[in-house]
């Protein structure tokens, strides 16, 4: 799909694509909500989303190009189950948060779940939400992040001194758990160890572009596939499954 | 007008569906909204930009939401999230913002709104400048879509009675043109010339939307070859003096004379009240007249 579209962001889809399919075939009930808050990740979220049967063969082949309901970062609009445009880092937990409070106001059972990066962390807004989060106890928010390491022109270890950011969000007081974000079976664990009180915070040791060429490498963010290291990451992931 | 607007939102918004959230805000002005609204009043702190995503969460679920704060915080600290968040996906969010212009006066420049209309109608957000204290109520009825409500004192001559509301009202009559006045500054025009002779003066319309098809005929025939004064507490860049031209050049009326008065921001590099700005910026009472007079035209 990227390939076919000429699109990049290869890296970070490839990096969260574990964390979605097992979030959506076998945790989410249908009236929960999730948010792609990292949203150049779309492109594994319309995967997803086609693995299900909410999107056909056909819509997938518009991916990233004119007449599109799949832009490279979601529109919020023409998609069953996606209520918001992102894109711009830092909207996804707020969002998140109203629709967790929307929740427990009308009774509704719904929890909600949001992806995020972790360079997206840099945003203040994320701080605010978690902050707010937490004060209210919202037991049925679960913000997930993507530690692949990585953001657009560096690491975060280089960026902001963050490679880890467990203990910071610990210290605000959420139920936190770091995990393999490639392990499915610890994906579904913890996505089932819910707190009772506290909104849950699940942080992915990933890898950046896992299988590709360019894994754990920054070009695994921008750059697309050449049609050698198309084949070549088929025949790779092809031969892992 | 907050006070006003305080229990028009308990008058006419408490009910189950509706959240009112403020920016840590309303002292002395929302404490019966909290008292009301309980569980659905929340104060979401110093934390501007996760308040509006907050309320589009809340309104994506189909509920109401208002949101609190002074003018600059409301409009301009979250723009993106206002834009995104509440604009893209169309949400019945309504943005309260206290102050236009210049109203917070001596608190200083990061306390002014001088720039909040032209942001918002960007957008698409709906806009809304009550002029006097009875518009608030009538502007509020529903809620639909995203709304911008710009809040300032009501400075109308004593003993007057305000006409039934209307996007566009003439307030006072005349017949040497028309003043078009944004917002609370129809009452200061209209306390400036109450006393002037009508053959002497504009008529005054207070206006408090952005919408062209509430501009009625008499309005334009009232400027037509004649005098048409503009006065906004804004900045000239996209706000009611440059709407309104644009209209005037759809609808191809031509006038005799044209002055617009608006925020010059801050032209002596000094400080203080808002009548302090509205006076450097010849929107006081002194300065409509002298304007009307051809004097500083």
């Amino acid at each position: 799909m990227h390939h076919d579209a000429n699109s990049g962001h290869l890296g970070g889809n490839f990096s969260c694509i574990d964390a979605l399919m097992t979030l959506h075939h076998l945790v989410m009930k249908p009236e929960d909500r999730f948010i792609l808050s990292k949203g150049h990740s779309a492109g594994a979220l319309y995967i997803t989303l086609w693995s299900l049967g909410k999107l056909s063969d056909s819509e997938l082949k518009t991916f990233s190009k004119d007449n599109t309901f799949l832009p490279a970062h979601p529109s919020g609009k023409g998609i069953p189950g996606l209520l918001f445009p992102t894109g711009s880092l830092g909207h996804g937990p707020s969002l998140a948060v109203g629709l967790a409070l929307a929740s427990k106001h009308k009774g509704s059972g719904r929890h909600i779940y949001c992806l995020c990066s972790d360079g997206e962390w840099q945003e203040g807004s994320c701080w605010e939400a978690l902050a707010f989060s937490i004060h209210r106890q919202l037991d049925n928010l679960t913000i997930i992040i993507d530690q692949n390491g990585w953001q657009g022109f560096g690491k975060t270890s280089d960026v902001i001194s963050c490679d880890d950011l467990t203990p910071r969000i610990s210290s605000f007081g959420a139920h936190v758990q770091k995990l393999n974000g490639h392990d499915c079976s610890e994906i579904y664990a913890s996505l089932k160890n819910k707190s009772a009180e506290k909104p849950n915070i699940l942080i992915l040791d990933t890898v950046k572009g896992k299988d590709l060429h360019f894994e754990g490498q920054l070009e695994s963010h921008y750059l697309p596939l050449s049609e050698e290291q198309y084949f070549t990451a088929r025949s790779k992931i092809s031969e892992k499954n | 007008m907050r006070n006003i607007f305080a229990k028009t939102i308990v008058s006419q918004w408490n009910n189950n569906d509706c959240f009112f959230l403020t920016g840590d805000l309303g002292f002395m002005a929302l404490e019966e909204v909290q008292a009301t609204f309980g569980d659905r009043f929340i104060n979401a702190g110093v934390a501007e930009q996760n308040m509006i995503g907050l309320a589009s969460g809340l309104a994506r679920e189909g509920l109401k939401v208002f949101i609190y704060s002074i003018a600059p915080f409301c409009f301009a600290r979250p723009y993106e999230q206002i834009r995104n968040d509440i604009c893209f996906s169309n949400l019945p969010v309504c943005l309260v913002g206290n102050g236009g212009g210049f109203a917070y006066g001596c608190m200083g420049p990061t306390h002014h709104a001088l720039e909040d209309c032209a942001a918002m109608n960007a957008l698409g957000v709906r806009v809304l400048i009550p002029a006097f204290d009875e518009d608030i109520s009538a502007m509020l009825m529903e809620i639909s879509s995203p709304t911008y409500l710009r809040l300032g004192y009501d400075v109308r001559p004593e003993n007057t009675v305000i006409p039934q509301y209307s996007p566009w009202r003439q307030v006072l009559n005349g017949e040497q043109g028309a003043i078009a006045a944004l917002g609370p500054l129809a009452g200061v025009a209209w306390q400036a010339l109450q006393e002037t002779p009508i053959e002497s003066r504009p008529s005054v319309w207070a206006v408090t939307e952005f919408v062209d098809e509430e501009i009625p005929e008499t309005f334009w025939k009232q400027i037509e070859n004649q005098n048409l004064f503009i006065l906004e507490e804004h900045v000239a860049a996209g706000g009611l003096g440059m709407h309104l031209s644009l209209s005037m050049v759809h609808k191809g009326i031509q006038t005799s004379g044209f002055v617009h008065r608006h925020a010059l921001r801050y032209p002596s590099g000094r400080y203080g009240s808002q009548e302090f700005h509205r006076a450097e910026c010849g929107l006081d009472a002194p300065g409509i007249r002298d304007m009307v007079s051809g004097g500083n035209s």
